[in-house]
């Protein structure tokens, strides 16, 4: 997306414009089939009518988007997905922040490596890892096992309920969030700290009148980046939530493939595109005033 | 920099935290020897026997060697189709190219639910659900936006200086980019490789919505096999393609470094 990666030079090549048009048809066809055609088509599909039993019934009915803001469930829906999201936001943010910023503070090899650390659960897939979060926290599980052996006797179930969703889709958040971080912690510079503590700071005024003040365009871009990912996040909650955490992303699914209700599976759709916009809105609005 | 102040207390902090995020991917090498009948860690005893379980899963193994074609097959046509796109957008400057290649990277930007809802619809009318070329055609969305990113910025990198030469000393434009522009832009074009591999490879949930009985691909598979079942035999298969995926990854880091990849 930046155009910065494009350098500003003339052409020397002696192919002309035509040829140019030609070497981009093939993906212009495929965009073309495979994204805009659909997502135009999915705009389109919200305003169908489902007639149950019977299939979708060509019209331009505003019964969805009602439906879909003003029905008690989807409402829940809809609150669930945000107040999940913004609490998996938040804890992804706490758990992320110091290693964000021990690797800021670590060089060489070190700082490689934790790097790598970090970036490598993202290249093993989200099945994978909700797969070893149902392990690690099932009723017969080494945490449950663990609480009650401290003596608790009805420990918390962990596993098929919010809490387990909270704990899977944090954990698989965190690369996303130490990346953000380290991207927004540029200005922060270790002489400042130091600036600081020579002249009498203690390391708690230090962090809190330098670091995190310095921290916060990272903070704000891992907060957007998070928040934006779990509000779509399916196969987590979907695993984890055994069928009883009802969220968006869950319900576009099932009402896609298990209801066959296309119409109100696409309103939903453009609900949570427009929650992106929001978000992505907020954020602009927030970095503007930070700097 | 040891010399910066990291208290202790930090970096035990961050060794907890650090083993909080990598606990779970550890976890299934231990479970993957696992002798029980159902998923539980620790195991109460050890064996090999879901290994050899896999072995004798043929919708694993089939599923498997649908993703491999799958995903090789959306390689060679993301190349096929980006290089010539890059190559069009960056050095041919075509008018109107830079808001194709805004445009043609924002499926990343989508959630691959809402585009997999969106895909699913057309394809239902078109006649491409549950068809291999369908999900080619799906996969090819979601990896080109990856290949003309690394690829745009490979171009950048390949000095115009060694192209003009070339065309000064009589090469033709074709010449130029075969024996000039494309071996130049080499650790561009591997990275690029090795990334829609793993993409179309690892893809889940657009697929999810598109697989039928007959076409399923491993990601899928596992999907529904954690859905419905608790053994240690998707340990197994996470092993294995841990290291199958390490393999890839290992291609990335030489090409290109994996730090410049993720993180500008």
């Amino acid at each position: 997306m930046s155009a910065a990666a494009i350098p500003d030079k003339p052409a020397t090549s002696g192919l002309g414009g035509q040829t140019g048009l030609a070497l981009l048809l093939p993906i212009v066809l495929v965009n073309v089939i495979g994204f805009i055609i659909p997502m135009l088509n999915l705009a389109r599909m919200s305003f169908n009518e489902y007639v149950p039993g019977g299939g979708i019934r060509e019209a331009f009915i505003l019964g969805n988007w009602i439906k879909a803001i003003a029905d008690p469930f989807n409402l829940q829906l809809i609150a669930n997905s945000i107040t999940l999201s913004l609490g998996v936001t938040l804890a992804t943010l706490i758990v992320s922040y110091p290693i964000a910023l021990y690797i800021h503070w670590s060089s060489g090899r070190w700082r490689s490596l934790l790097i790598f650390l970090v970036i490598a659960p993202l290249l093993t897939s989200a099945v994978v890892r909700t797969y070893g979060w149902i392990a690690l926290l099932s009723n017969d599980g080494p945490i449950i096992r663990s609480i009650k052996a401290l003596g608790v006797e009805n420990p918390p179930r962990l596993l098929f309920n919010t809490t387990g969703v909270m704990i899977g889709l944090t954990e698989i958040l965190m690369p996303y969030m130490i990346l953000a971080l380290l991207a927004g912690f540029g200005r922060l510079d270790p002489r400042f700290e130091e600036a600081a503590r020579s002249l009498g700071a203690t390391p708690a005024q230090t962090f809190r009148r330098i670091i995190l003040p310095l921290t916060l365009p990272g903070i704000a871009l891992g907060w957007l980046l998070c928040f934006v990912l779990a509000i779509s996040s399916f196969v987590t909650p979907k695993l984890m939530g055994g069928g009883r955490v009802f969220l968006l992303a869950t319900e576009i699914y099932d009402q896609a493939i298990v209801t066959l209700n296309w119409p109100v599976a696409a309103t939903l759709s453009i609900l949570v595109l427009i929650l992106f916009g929001i978000s992505l809105a907020v954020y602009t609005r927030l970095l503007k005033r930070l700097d | 920099m040891e010399g910066h102040q990291l208290s202790w207390p930090l970096r035990a902090l961050v060794f907890v935290l650090m083993l909080f995020l990598l606990a779970p991917a550890l976890l299934v090498f231990p479970i993957s020897f696992s002798g029980d009948r159902l998923l539980s860690f620790p195991p109460s005893s050890w064996s090999f026997r879901w290994y050899q379980s896999l072995w004798q899963n043929e919708l694993i193994i089939s599923s498997f060697l649908t993703s491999l074609s799958l995903a090789l097959v959306v390689t060679l046509l993301s190349l096929a189709i980006a290089i010539p796109a890059v190559y069009a957008i960056i050095r041919l400057k075509t008018p109107g190219s830079e808001f194709l290649y805004n445009l043609f990277t924002a499926p990343l930007l989508l959630p691959t639910i809402v585009l997999g809802l969106a895909i699913l619809i057309i394809f239902a009318t078109i006649g491409l659900l549950g068809t291999f070329h369908g999900i080619v055609l799906a996969h090819l969305v979601v990896t080109l936006p990856y290949a003309l990113r690394v690829l745009a910025v490979a171009l950048g990198n390949v000095n115009l200086a060694c192209e003009e030469a070339a065309a000064s000393l009589g090469a033709g434009p074709l010449t130029v980019v075969r024996r000039v522009t494309l071996p130049m832009m080499m650790p561009g074009i591997i990275a690029a490789t090795a990334l829609c591999f793993l993409v179309s490879f690892d893809e889940l949930v657009i697929t999810l919505f598109l697989t039928g009985p007959k076409l399923t691909t491993l990601p899928v598979e596992l999907f529904r096999y954690v859905e419905t079942s608790a053994d240690p035999m998707v340990a197994c298969v996470s092993v294995l393609l841990f290291f199958f995926t390490l393999a890839i990854i290992m291609i990335i880091d030489r090409a290109m470094g994996l730090t410049q990849t993720f993180v500008r």
